[in-house]
C-alpha cells in the first residue's frame, strides 16, 4: 500500500496526539525519575559504605605490616664486656656503650643533635638488655663489629606511619617533642627506617605492654585447627543428614521436626551457640577451655544448618532420571545415591561447605564464651594433637582481644589482623567460585 | 591423649574385622565372587560396622554418664557445714572438680608426682602453691575436705576411664568377631550394611534436633538455677541493671528491661538504615538495572554480607564512632554537643544497618522476583509507568514476603553480638537519646560470662536467663517470619 | 455452518487505525519478525493466526511497545496509529499504552479488590475527578466487560478469587476502563474452558462497536467466529492478510491453505 492510505488514517476521536506529552504524563515521568533515582541512590549508598569500609581497613591496617627499626653497627671490646659484667647495673653499662656507638655513627653522618640515654630508651626501649643477651650468647663476637636491628617503640612506630603527629603533640614520659627531632635526625642519617614486619604474620601475641611485638601467626594456627575440626565433622555429618532428608526420609512427624529444626537453627544467633558450647562442652563434658577442639565443635554445630541447606540443594539439582537409571540396572537405593547422585552433587556440596567454613572462620561471638578471648596465645602448639587441645586463640578472637586493649597501638594490629582474616575469606570464596564455575552443570 | 588412642584402637579393630570378614566370605564361596550374595566389600564393612558403632556408642554414653555419676557420689560425701553463706553445693562441686583438674595438670607437668597428688594427708597449703605454680586456676585457698574430695574425684575418674577403655575394646572385638562369623556366602551382607548406613544417616540428621535440645536444656537448667538465686519477677520487670562486681551475689540488680530496650532501640536504628536502602537497592536491581549493572552491583553488595561481624565491630569502634563524635560531639561540625563518646546507640545501629543492607536486599530481591511477570505486564499494558507498577502492583503483591524478610533482619539485629560489644557501650540505660551509650542483651551475655565471677553465681547465671530471653525472642521472630515467607511462596508456586 | 456466518459478515471498508510498514523485530540475534506490512481498521476485530512461534504475539506486542520491557528486543520499521509514529522519540510509551490497551493470555488480576483492579488504570491516568466519578467508571467498565452482574455484590473482594473466565473478563474490563482506542488481546481464551471462551468471544464481538480489536489466537475456529479481518503469520512473515471469509474459504497462498487444512502448525 502507498503512503496515501496511511494519511487516510486520520485522527478519529478528540484524542490527544501521541507526539505531545501531556502535563500529567510529564508529572508521572518525573515521579518515575525520582523513584529510579532513589534506587540508584540506595545502590550508591551501599557501595559507598563498602568503599568506606575497605578504605578504613586498609588505611588503618597497613601500618601493622611495617615496623620501625634502628640499624646500629656496634662493636664491644673484651674489656668493655668484662667491665660491664662486673658492674652492678649491667644493662646500663651496655646502654652507655651503645649510646657511644650511636653517637659516633651520628657524627659520621654529620648530624649533631644532643641526646641522652633517656630519650634513646624512649625511642628504642631498653637496648642494654638486648645487647647483653646477644654478647653473652655469642662471646666469640666480642670485638667484632656487629650490626643490631632494634625495634623502635610503638609510639615512634606511630610517628613514622603517621598515626602520631607533631600537631597537638604533648610531651609525656613515653615520648617528647625533642625525641621526635632525634627520630627525624636518625631517619636522615639512615639509622632509623621502616621495614616489612614478618613478625606480625608469623609471630605470636605479645603482652599488653608490647604492641610492636604482637603477631597473628599463633592465632592463625588456632583458627586452622578449628577449621580442621569443623571440616571433618560438618562435611560428613552434613552430607549424611542431607542424603537422609533428601533421598530416604519418609514424610512423617520426625522428618518435619528435623526440617523445622534445621531452618530455625540457621537463624539462631551465634552467641546462643556459644552458650551451648560453654554449658555442654566445658561445664558438662569438662573439655579444656580455650581449646580449638571446643571452638571447632561449637562452630560445627553452627555451620551444620548452612551446609545441610546447600547440600540438599545440590542433591536436589541432580535429576531423578539418574537415580532411575541406576535403580533400573538393579542397584539398591543406597548404591544409586552413593555411586551416582553423590558424586554428581559433590562440586555443589564442596562449594557450600567452603562458604560455610568461611562463615565459621570469621565468627567471633561463640568463641568469646568458650574462653578463646583473653587468652594470650604466646606460642605455637608443640605437636599436632596439642594443636587441638592446647589453649590457643583464633584470628577473630585475637582481633577482638587487640581491639579491647587500652594501648591504641594495638588497634593497628587489630586492623592488620582483619586484612589477614579477609585475605583468607577472599581465598576461600574465590576457590568456591572457581569450583562452581568449573563444575557447574546444567541439566 | 588416651581417648584418641582408644578411638584409634577401635578403628584398628574395625580395619582388621573388615579384612577378615571379607576374606572369610570369599573363602566360603571358594574364591568365586559370583557365589556370594553381596560384593565382598559388604562382608568386610559388616564386620567393621559391628566393631565400630556399638563401641563408640558405649564410649559416648560412658563419657556423658561418668562425670554425672562421680559428681553425685562425691557431692553426697561433702558435709553440709562446708557450704558457706551465699554459696551452694554446686559452687563447692565446681571447686572440687577444678581442683581435680589442677592436680591432673600439675602431675602432667611434673610439678608434683602421682604419689603426692593422691596422698590424702597432703598439706593443702603446699598443694595450693604447687597448683598455682603449675598454672592451674585456683580461685581461693583449697581446704582440706575439698582437696580430699578432689583426690577421690580423681581416683574415681581414673578408675572409670580405665574400666571404660577395657569395656569399649571388648565390645569392639566382640562386634568384629560376630561380624566375621556372619560372613558366609548366603549372608545378606549388603542389606545389613545398608540398614546400618541408613541408621547412621538418621543419626546424622538427628543432630539438628539434638543441637536444639542441647540449647534448650542448657538454657533452661541454668535459667532455673538462676531464678532460684534471684527472683524472676525482678529479672523480668526490674528497671535497673547493676551487677555487683564481687561475683558472689548480694547487692546485684539484674533487671532485663534496660537491656531489652537497648537491644530494641539499636535494632530499630539498624532497620531504619537497612530497610529503605536494602529495599530500594533490591527494587533497582530487580526492576531497573540492566544485566551488566546487576552482575557487578549485586555481588559487590553481597560482599558486605560476607564480612565477619568482628570487622563491623572494629569499624564501629574505631571509624564510625569517632566520625560521629566529630559531627555530633563537642566541638564537632554541627556545633552541637549531643554525643559524648564514640560508643553510642547510633554508632552500633548505623553499622549494624550497613551489615543488614545486603541481607534485606537479597531476600527482598528473591521475593520481588517471585512476583509473576504477568502481573507487571498487566500493569504496563494499562499504561502504568515502572514506578507505578512497582509501588501499586509489585510491592503490594510482595508485601508479605518483604515483611517476612524485615522480621528476619530484625531477628539478626537482635542477636548480633560483636557490633554491640564493641560499638554500643557497656552502660545499661533506659533513655531515648540515640547519642548515648546503651547496652544490649547479647553484650551483657558476653560480659557476664567472660568476667571473673563464678559460673554458679547469679551474676554469671543471669547470662543464661538473658540467653533464654534472646533465644525465645529470635525464635519467635524466625518462626513467624518463615511462616509468612512460606505462605507467600506457596501463593505463587 | 461457519461458511454461512462468514457470508453474512459486514465487510464495509473502515478507517485505518494502525498502519505498519516494514516492521522487523530482533531478539538478540534472532530475526523474529520480517518485513511485516499491515493496516488495521478501526471498529473491527482483526485476528492474527499462525503456528506457534510464528511471531504473531511478538508483532502484537509491538503495537503498544510492550516489547520495550524486554531488554534484548529491538524493533525496526514504522508503525503509525492515527498517522502518528509510535516509535518516535517524542512518544511516551505510557501514553501510548493508555491508548492501546492489552489483555494477556493468562488472566492476571492484581492482588487487589475487584474495584481496585478496575480503578487502577483510571487512577494512574487521572480519568476520574471524584470518588463518584470513579465508581461510575468502574461500574461502566464492568458492564462493558459483561461481568457486572456477577461481581456487583462483592466489589471489594479480591480479584484473584474469581473463576478463570471471570478473571479474564475482569482483565478485559480493566483494560476498557482506561478508555483505550485499540484493544490488543494475546490469546485471551487459551487458558479458559469452552463456556468461558464463548462468553469472552461474545464480549469481543460487542467491543467491536467502540474499539479496534486485535486478537492473537491459536484457534482458527475462534478467528473465524470473532474476526472480520485475518492475518496469517508464518516463520516471522505475514503471509496473507484479508477478509476473514476470504482467508478461510479461498486462501491465496499455499502456506495459508496448508495451515487452514491442518497440514502445518
Amino acid at each position: 500500500m502507498s503512503d496515501m492510505s496511511m494519511d487516510s488514517a486520520a485522527p478519529r476521536r478528540s484524542s490527544k496526539s501521541l507526539h505531545e506529552v501531556d502535563a500529567r504524563t510529564r508529572r508521572r515521568n518525573a515521579a518515575e525519575t525520582r523513584f529510579k533515582a532513589c534506587g540508584i541512590g540506595a545502590i550508591a549508598i551501599g557501595l559507598f559504605f563498602l568503599v568506606v569500609l575497605v578504605v578504613a581497613i586498609f588505611r588503618s591496617g597497613l601500618p601493622a605490616f611495617t615496623q620501625t627499626v634502628l640499624d646500629v653497627e656496634f662493636a664491644l671490646t673484651q674489656e668493655q664486656y668484662e667491665d660491664a659484667e662486673s658492674q652492678l647495673f649491667k644493662t646500663k653499662a651496655y646502654s652507655q656503650a651503645f649510646n657511644g656507638a650511636l653517637k659516633t655513627q651520628l657524627d659520621e653522618s654529620g648530624v649533631t643533635l644532643p641526646f641522652d640515654e633517656a630519650s634513646i630508651e624512649r625511642i628504642a626501649g631498653k637496648v642494654g638488655g638486648t645487647i647483653r643477651e646477644y654478647f653473652r650468647a655469642n662471646e666469640d663476637q666480642l670485638g667484632q663489629p656487629t650490626s643490631f636491628q632494634l625495634a623502635a617503640s610503638s609510639r615512634v612506630d606511630g610517628y613514622m606511619t603517621g598515626r602520631v603527629t607533631r600537631d597537638g603533640f604533648q610531651d609525656s614520659r613515653f615520648l617528647t617533642l625533642a625525641d621526635l627531632d632525634l627520630v627525624d635526625a636518625l631517619e636522615d642519617a639512615g639509622i632509623i627506617r621502616t621495614q616489612f614486619n614478618w613478625n606480625f604474620i608469623t609471630g605470636a601475641d605479645s603482652g599488653v605492654d608490647n604492641p610492636g611485638g604482637a603477631g597473628i601467626g599463633a592465632s592463625v594456627v588456632g583458627s586452622f585447627f578449628m577449621m580442621l575440626v569443623v571440616l571433618f565433622l560438618s562435611l560428613p555429618i552434613g552430607v549424611a543428614a542431607s542424603i537422609y532428608l533428601e533421598e530416604f526420609a519418609p514424610r512423617n512427624r520426625f522428618t518435619d521436626l528435623i526440617e523445622v529444626n534445621i531452618s530455625n537453627l540457621a537463624a539462631v544467633p551465634s552467641i546462643v551457640f556459644g552458650i551451648l558450647g560453654l554449658a555442654v562442652f566445658i561445664q558438662f563434658m569438662h573439655l579444656p577451655q580455650s581449646a580449638p577442639v571446643v571452638g571447632g565443635l561449637v562452630l560445627t554445630l553452627m555451620t551444620l544448618p548452612t551446609i545441610i541447606i546447600s547440600t540438599r540443594a545440590s542433591l536436589n539439582a541432580v535429576p531423578p532420571s539418574i537415580r532411575d537409571a541406576a535403580l533400573g540396572l538393579g542397584a539398591s537405593r543406597m548404591q544409586s545415591v552413593f555411586h551416582h547422585v553423590l558424586p554428581l552433587a559433590m562440586p555443589g556440596i564442596l562449594t557450600g561447605t567452603i562458604i560455610g567454613l568461611a562463615q565459621a572462620l570469621g565468627e567471633t561471638a561463640p568463641l568469646l564464651l568458650i574462653g578463646m578471648v583473653g587468652f594470650v596465645a604466646r606460642g605455637y602448639p608443640d605437636s599436632f594433637i596439642d594443636g587441638f587441645v592446647e589453649p590457643n586463640s583464633a584470628m577473630p578472637a585475637q582481633i577482638y582481644t587487640w581491639a579491647a586493649r587500652a594501648d591504641a597501638a594495638f588497634y593497628d594490629k587489630a586492623w592488620g589482623g582483619i586484612i589477614i582474616l579477609l585475605m583468607f575469606l577472599l581465598t576461600m570464596n574465590i576457590i568456591a567460585i572457581i569450583l562452581r564455575r568449573r563444575f557447574e552443570r546444567r541439566w | 591423649m588416651p581417648l584418641l588412642w582408644l578411638i584409634l584402637i577401635v578403628l584398628a579393630i574395625a580395619a582388621a574385622g573388615y579384612v577378615l570378614g571379607r576374606s572369610r566370605a570369599l573363602a566360603s564361596a571358594g574364591g568365586d565372587i559370583r557365589q556370594l550374595h553381596s560384593l565382598p566389600s559388604y562382608y568386610g564393612s559388616n564386620a567393621a560396622l559391628k566393631a565400630v558403632v556399638p563401641a563408640l556408642l558405649l564410649l559416648v554414653l560412658w563419657l556423658i554418664a561418668q562425670p554425672l555419676y562421680i559428681n553425685s557420689v562425691i557431692s553426697g560425701t561433702l558435709p553440709d557445714e562446708l557450704i558457706s553463706e551465699g554459696s551452694s553445693r554446686g559452687l563447692l562441686m565446681a571447686e572440687v572438680s577444678r581442683t581435680a583438674q589442677g592436680l591432673d595438670l600439675a602431675v602432667s607437668q611434673g610439678v608434683i608426682d602421682e604419689g603426692v597428688a593422691s596422698d590424702p594427708a597432703a598439706d593443702f597449703n603446699a598443694m595450693t602453691d604447687r597448683l598455682k605454680q603449675a598454672g592451674a586456676i585456683v580461685t581461693s585457698q583449697i581446704t582440706q575436705p575439698v582437696l580430699n574430695a578432689a583426690q577421690r574425684y580423681r581416683s574415681m575418674s581414673h578408675t572409670g576411664t580405665a574400666i571404660m577403655s577395657i569395656a569399649v575394646i571388648i565390645i569392639a572385638v566382640l562386634g568384629a568377631f560376630y561380624g566375621i562369623r556372619q560372613s558366609s556366602a548366603q549372608f545378606r551382607a549388603r542389606n545389613v550394611v545398608e540398614q546400618g548406613v541408613r541408621v547412621l544417616l538418621v543419626a546424622a540428621a538427628s543432630i539438628a534436633v539434638l543441637t536444639t535440645v542441647g540449647i534448650v536444656l542448657s538454657l533452661v537448667f541454668n535459667t532455673i538455677e538462676f531464678f532460684r538465686l534471684y527472683p524472676a519477677s525482678e529479672f523480668f520487670f526490674g528497671l535497673s541493671w547493676a551487677p555487683s562486681f564481687s561475683g558472689r551475689g548480694g547487692s546485684s540488680e539484674l533487671g532485663v528491661l534496660p537491656l531489652l530496650w537497648g537491644t530494641i532501640y539499636i535494632s530499630i536504628v539498624a532497620l531504619i538504615v537497612a530497610v529503605p536502602v536494602g529495599l530500594f537497592a533490591a527494587i533497582y536491581l530487580s526492576e531497573y538495572a540492566g544485566s551488566k549493572v546487576r552482575a557487578v552491583a549485586k555481588p559487590l553488595l553481597e560482599v558486605l554480607a560476607g564480612i565477619p561481624t568482628i570487622v563491623y565491630g572494629l569499624f564501629a569502634l574505631l571509624t564510625v564512632g569517632p566520625l560521629l563524635v566529630s559531627i555530633f560531639g563537642d566541638g564537632g561540625v554541627l556545633g552541637v554537643s549531643w554525643q559524648g563518646g564514640g560508643r553510642a546507640v547510633i554508632t552500633a545501629g548505623l553499622v549494624m544497618g550497613i551489615m543488614l543492607i545486603p541481607f534485606v536486599s537479597s531476600l527482598s530481591d528473591d521475593i520481588i522476583n517471585a512476583v509473576p511477570q504477568a502481573m507487571r505486564d498487566g500493569s504496563y499494558g494499562l499504561g502504568a509507568t515502572k514506578s507505578e507498577t512497582i509501588k501499586q502492583v509489585v510491592l503490594p503483591a510482595a508485601l508479605p514476603g518483604i515483611v517476612g524478610a524485615i522480621l528476619l533482619a530484625a531477628s539478626r539485629a537482635i542477636g548480633e553480638t560483636m557490633i554491640v560489644v564493641l560499638g554500643a557501650g557497656a552502660a545499661a540505660r533506659l533513655s531515648l537519646n540515640p547519642f548515648e551509650a546503651m547496652t544490649t542483651v547479647t553484650a551483657k551475655i558476653v560480659s557476664q560470662l567472660t568476667g571473673d565471677s563464678d559460673f554458679a553465681s547469679p551474676e554469671a547465671l543471669v547470662a543464661f536467663a538473658l540467653g533464654m530471653t534472646l533465644f525465645v525472642l529470635t525464635l519467635g521472630l524466625n518462626v513467624f517470619a518463615l511462616y509468612i515467607v512460606r505462605k507467600y511462596r506457596e501463593q505463587y508456586d | 455452518m461457519n461458511d454461512m456466518r462468514l457470508l453474512e459478515r459486514d465487510v464495509d471498508a473502515k478507517d485505518i487505525k494502525i498502519a505498519a510498514r516494514k516492521v522487523q523485530v530482533y531478539y538478540a540475534d534472532t530475526h523474529a519478525i520480517k518485513d511485516v506490512d499491515v493496516d488495521i481498521e478501526d471498529k473491527t476485530v482483526t485476528a492474527f493466526i499462525g503456528p506457534s512461534g510464528c511471531g504473531k504475539s511478538t508483532f502484537l506486542r509491538c503495537l503498544n511497545r510492550m516489547n520495550d520491557t524486554i531488554d534484548i528486543c529491538r524493533v525496526e520499521g514504522d508503525i503509525r496509529i492515527d498517522g502518528e509514529d509510535i516509535y518516535d522519540a517524542k512518544v511516551d510509551p505510557v501514553q501510548l499504552r493508555a491508548k492501546v490497551g492489552m489483555v494477556f493470555q493468562k488472566p492476571n488480576p492484581f492482588p487487589k479488590s475487584i474495584y481496585d483492579n478496575i480503578a487502577y488504570g483510571p487512577r494512574i491516568h487521572g480519568l476520574a475527578r471524584s470518588k463518584a466519578d470513579l465508581d461510575d467508571i468502574v461500574e461502566k467498565s464492568l458492564r462493558r466487560g459483561a461481568i457486572w452482574d456477577e461481581v456487583k455484590d462483592r466489589l471489594h473482594a479480591p480479584g484473584t478469587g474469581l473463576s478463570g473466565g471471570q478473571q479474564q473478563r475482569l482483565c478485559i474490563a480493566r483494560a476498557v476502563a482506561t478508555e483505550p482506542e485499540v484493544l490488543l488481546m494475546d490469546e485471551p481464551c487459551s487458558a479458559l474452558d469452552p463456556i468461558a471462551t464463548s462468553q469472552v468471544e461474545e464480549l469481543i464481538d460487542e467491543l467491536r462497536q467502540e474499539f479496534s480489536v486485535v486478537i492473537v489466537t491459536h484457534s482458527m475456529q475462534q478467528a473465524a467466529r470473532v474476526s472480520q479481518k485475518t492475518a496469517f503469520f508464518h516463520l516471522g512473515n505475514l503471509v496473507e492478510y484479508g477478509e476473514t471469509g476470504q482467508i478461510f474459504t479461498t486462501p491465496q497462498d499455499p502456506r495459508t491453505e496448508s495451515y487452514i487444512t491442518g497440514r502445518i502448525g
